[in-house]
């Protein structure tokens, strides 16, 4: 930990309450995100609709033959790109996704579904936890929602010419969070956290029984998949910039105050 | 950064990154761990069951929607004797057998099966693999047949004894297929033993003459090829003690998601 500059004041930033389901939130979404593409290398395509239409996914990830050496490719519409060693084809093997991203390494449809259903409870379980003591202490009004001033067009675009220099809000401007910041992390939890859940859910034969609606509002179980991957692909996105934010901006005193609620705020030093 | 200091640093996040992988397959491979992952089917089961009406069924399609590239799946021309004799027979020979714990046993001719209360049905199947597919399939529907064969009170569990090796290399009592759904769902309304498949008699590669339907889980539920329904107490005798050909193979007993 760094050492605290006499100028600087602790501010309380993160709840217990946050600290905790947004560690078990990072396992959660490790886990899921690992064993779905072990799940989804069982059948490497992607359709729109209610059904598998075999002949023509949207998209798709094969291995075929060239010049007697197999090559991996994938396939986005009519566009084929050769992505061999990483999609269609790597290690050897013909499989979507290469063994270092999927949950076991070695091909298991049956451990991957393991994994994945017994973390979709902890990730939606822990997601309701997070929701409503948030919710109920306020914390989601207060610092979540842009404030009026922040909304206004001339600071957004400020906001947005300052993140393409990567300069960041500094002492009394980072009590609170940018506009930028509080509008990805709220699409993040009330868009693609449910969008996972009912996405994933739509899938199910079962919940398409409970509520047969639930898949026709994706436009039918297919979509629902895509969308599943879809949204998966977004999360990912938002981890790796939100990752990459945390470590151009403060890394020592961001990750400071996500473990111990404590965040040092310099004072005197405006923006 | 020099060339050396570059092969270093990668060849350090390889070796983390293989040991990370390696501790997840050792992780994956533990009995304990499998054990409370797996815990996760129950409160899935029970959830479901919660916020499902016993009877509510599965979405139904019109004809327009069915799929004309129906696929097929585990065993499509099963090489067993006893089948292929069937099979050159035009299944003239073919007997449904139903026993167990029951006060009637029954066998049925294929004819006798097609006399049942029947039921037709254009449903979605959803293999476990991730695709699906729309059918319209003709049966026998399951409830009426256990009736006339009066299942036993102590009967908690139907039991689908399947005609086909699907994995020659396993030892006996865990080669041929089978599978086992509990009461609820073998007296579900769309529970049948379809016989015709989009209006023509089942093909042999979905599972002729006969096959299960049971709309509400995963594709490797509805046995194909079926030659016994037995009505048991529970399935722990049976094969791998898992309930089912593919259970028996790590895959969840209750498959409705």
């Amino acid at each position: 930990m760094p050492s605290v500059p006499s100028a600087s004041v602790l501010v309380q930033r993160h709840s217990l309450v946050t600290r905790l389901t947004h560690w078990i939130n990072v396992l959660a979404l490790l886990v899921l995100l690992t064993s779905g593409l072990q799940i989804f290398n069982a059948h490497p395509a992607l359709y729109w609709g209610d059904t598998s239409t075999f002949a023509r996914p949207w998209a798709a990830m094969v291995a075929m033959e060239q010049g007697g050496q197999p090559v991996g490719i994938t396939k986005i519409g009519p566009a084929m790109f050769e992505t061999t060693g990483v999609f269609g084809f790597s290690g050897d093997q013909v499989r979507g996704f290469p063994a270092w991203t999927t949950l076991p390494t070695y091909r298991s449809l049956a451990d991957g579904r393991r994994w994945h259903f017994f973390f979709a409870w902890v990730f939606a379980l822990n997601g309701l936890v997070y929701l409503s003591a948030n919710i109920a202490s306020g914390h989601v009004r207060r610092d979540l929602l842009p404030d009026r001033d922040q909304l206004k067009p001339r600071h957004l675009l400020v906001e947005i010419a300052d993140h393409a220099r990567l300069r960041f809000p500094k002492g009394e401007a980072a009590r609170r969070y940018n506009a930028l910041q509080k509008l990805t992390y709220l699409a993040v939890i009330f868009v693609l956290a449910p969008m996972m859940v009912l996405t994933g859910l739509s899938m199910s034969p079962g919940m398409n029984a409970a509520w047969p609606w639930l898949p026709e509002l994706f436009g039918g179980r297919q979509s629902a998949r895509t969308f599943h991957f879809l949204s998966a692909s977004l999360i990912v996105l938002f981890v790796v910039v939100h990752v990459l934010m945390v470590l151009v901006s403060s890394p020592l005193n961001s990750l400071r105050a996500m473990i111990t609620g404590r965040f040092a705020i310099r004072q005197g030093e405006g923006r | 950064m020099s060339a050396t200091r570059r092969r270093w640093l990668s060849g350090l996040a390889a070796a983390t990154g293989g040991v990370v992988l390696s501790a997840c397959d050792k992780l994956t491979m533990n009995p304990g761990v499998q054990k409370t992952l797996s815990g996760a089917e129950g409160l899935t089961r029970r959830a479901q069951r919660l916020i499902t009406n016993r009877t509510a069924l599965a979405a139904e399609f019109p004809e327009s929607r069915i799929s004309p590239d129906f696929r097929a799946n585990g065993s499509t021309s099963p090489g067993d004797p006893e089948y292929r004799a069937l099979v050159d027979g035009g299944f003239a020979n073919w007997r449904l057998v139903i026993d167990g714990l029951v006060e009637r046993p029954l066998s049925l001719s294929l004819a006798e099966l097609r006399a049942q209360p029947a039921r037709t049905q254009i449903t979605r199947h959803d293999c476990v693999e991730g695709w699906s597919a729309i059918g319209k399939w003709s049966g026998a529907r399951l409830g009426p047949l256990l009736d006339q064969a009066g299942l036993k009170d102590e009967a908690r569990y139907i039991v689908f004894h399947c005609a086909d090796t699907l994995d020659p290399n396993a030892p006996e009592g865990l080669a041929r297929y089978y599978e086992s759904i509990d009461l609820i769902d073998a007296y579900h309304p769309q529970s049948i033993l379809a016989y015709d498949m989009n209006g023509e008699p089942l093909a042999v590669k979905h599972g002729a003459p006969a096959r299960l339907r049971v709309e509400r889980q995963l594709g490797y539920k509805h046995a194909k090829y079926v030659m016994r329904i037995e009505a048991v107490a529970d399935f722990a005798h049976l094969g791998g003690g898992k309930g089912g050909f593919w259970e028996d193979r790590g895959y969840e007993w209750y498959a409705g998601i």
